[in-house]
């Protein structure tokens, strides 16, 4: 348990990264603009917007965020926070033996 | 009248349906929905082209051309009015569908990306044309004034209606035949709108606060019109009367819906039809079951009508009959006439719970006998355009 811990941890860091850079290309916004604490509102993002960065989210992680779990996703740290559960998930779907 | 949707085949089976508050919302068959998030819409059902076209006919049209020649025979029929040769040079044909041949389009995609086989059928243009529905109505009927098709997303066949309405009022013909018509049930279509989030898992509940999204809808209305002296000296069987049409962009955002937009639509159809707000008894609304346009359609007529707003009836029959896109504004032009006509407000069906945002008198799961002398049919469309139409009791 504690290894698995350690790597998503790294792992984490490497996920807020690169969902800042994702963010980035799917607004068209500088990089340095983008901050793990932005809400979306802050970013400038009408549902539209949102619906496009989770496609962009989507592609770039191999994840499909289902519509409850959009329905929460207000901020990035929101995102971040869900993308990390839907990607332990995917790693280790619920059922099966740890 | 002529209509095809999932609540009838024809107005007579259609109306009582949509009167009683029967649902058209079911799970899909006409394709595999497995990888599809949603599983349900409102499809036509028991619709065989054999009973309605020769094969040689039937080669030429998608299923929503087929739906539109349907809808425009009923119709011409019940209007009893007949074309003599070179007659037609004085009718029109305008048609709304939002995206014409999808599922010939979509065969074709499928043939050439998918099979490989590197060759698309030669009919895929004639049939995925958003103006097939209006030309084969032209064709197999002999009319040869103006023939065109309206494209407005969700606001196609209500656009089209109005210009039709329009030329018959000023005197450009002497009649036309109007509607829309829509057969999107697709895949490739179908997981665009899954994209969208919009529609709702299981059903389309307008104005209820648990509302979840639009349903997938199919079909075709048509409306023969002509002026009303027209229709009295040959004593035709007049189902209704359009008096107004009013139309405007929200100029805002490409998805998301403005209060000032539909307001200012409802109020251009009121004036074209000498209307005032308190000539209105009931709004066929938009109602597409989404949180956004379900608030801001309630906030435009609340602009509108001030506090007539809760003296008039209000309800979606999307809740019956799905949301048809481009043919929604025909198959709603047809229950607002019906409505007129038999002094009854189809209901909004599945609705579970009142939302403080939607305080409107939507009748709720049940029609209900009524009073109305006028009525409006909303339309509001991706896009923010608007197109309403306005109807009298005659």
């Amino acid at each position: 348990m504690h290894a698995i811990a350690g790597e998503t941890l790294t792992m984490s860091d490497d996920i807020t990264e690169k969902v800042l850079d994702v963010i980035a290309a799917s607004k068209r916004m500088p990089r340095e603009q983008v901050t793990a604490t932005s809400t979306f509102e802050e970013l400038g993002m009408d549902s539209l917007s949102g619906l496009n960065l989770i496609f962009d989210i989507e592609s770039a992680f191999d994840v499909s965020v289902p519509d409850e779990v959009l329905e929460r996703v207000k901020s990035v740290p929101q995102l971040i926070e869900n993308l990390k559960l839907l990607l332990a998930q995917k790693a280790a779907p619920p059922g099966l033996p740890q | 009248m002529g209509v095809i949707c999932a609540l009838g085949n024809d107005l007579a089976s259609m109306w009582p349906a949509c009167r009683d508050g029967h649902p058209g919302i079911a799970a899909i068959t006409s394709l595999d929905t497995t990888n599809i998030r949603y599983k349900n819409g409102a499809e036509v059902r028991g619709f065989d082209p054999a009973q309605h076209f020769q094969p040689t006919q039937a080669d030429f049209l998608d299923r929503f051309a087929q739906f539109a020649l349907v809808a425009a025979r009923e119709a011409l029929a019940s209007s009893g009015l007949t074309f003599s040769p070179g007659e037609g040079a004085r009718t029109a044909v305008v048609t709304g569908s939002c995206v014409g041949g999808q599922s010939t389009q979509d065969a074709g995609f499928v043939s050439i990306y998918q099979q490989k086989t590197n060759r698309a059928h030669p009919l895929t243009i004639p049939r995925c044309m958003a103006n097939a529905g209006a030309s084969h109505i032209a064709m197999e009927l002999g009319i040869s004034g103006p023939v065109y098709t309206i494209s407005t997303a969700c606001s196609s066949a209500n656009h089209a209606m109005g210009q039709a309405f329009w030329m018959v009022r000023s005197g450009l013909v002497d009649a036309a035949i109007t509607g829309g018509s829509e057969a999107p049930f697709s895949f490739g279509f179908l997981k665009a709108w899954e994209a969208m989030r919009i529609v709702a898992p299981d059903t389309c509940r307008p104005f209820s606060k648990d509302r979840q999204g639009l349903i997938m809808g199919e079909g075709a209305g048509m409306l023969v019109l002509e002026s009303m002296e027209a229709a009295q000296a040959r004593g035709a069987n007049i189902l209704g009367e359009i008096v107004g049409f009013g139309m405007s962009s929200d100029a805002g955002h490409i998805t998301s819906p403005t209060v000032e937009g539909p307001a200012s639509a409802m109020r251009s159809a009121l004036a074209d039809g000498g209307l005032a707000p308190e000539d209105i008894g009931y709004i066929n609304a938009h109602g597409t079951g989404t949180a956004g346009n379900d608030r801001m359609e309630t906030a435009a007529i609340r602009s509108v009508f001030a506090q007539h707003a809760d003296k008039l009836a209000v309800s979606s029959t999307k809740s019956m009959h799905g949301h048809a896109l481009g043919a929604a504004g025909a198959l709603e032009a047809v229950a607002t006439v019906m409505a007129l006509r038999d002094q009854l407000v189809p209901p909004t069906i599945n609705f579970r719970v009142p939302d403080p945002e939607c305080d409107l008198d939507i009748v709720a799961n049940q029609g209900r006998p009524a009073v109305i002398g006028g009525a409006l049919s909303n339309s509001f469309a991706f896009g923010g355009l608007n197109a309403v139409l306005a109807f009298r009791k005659i």
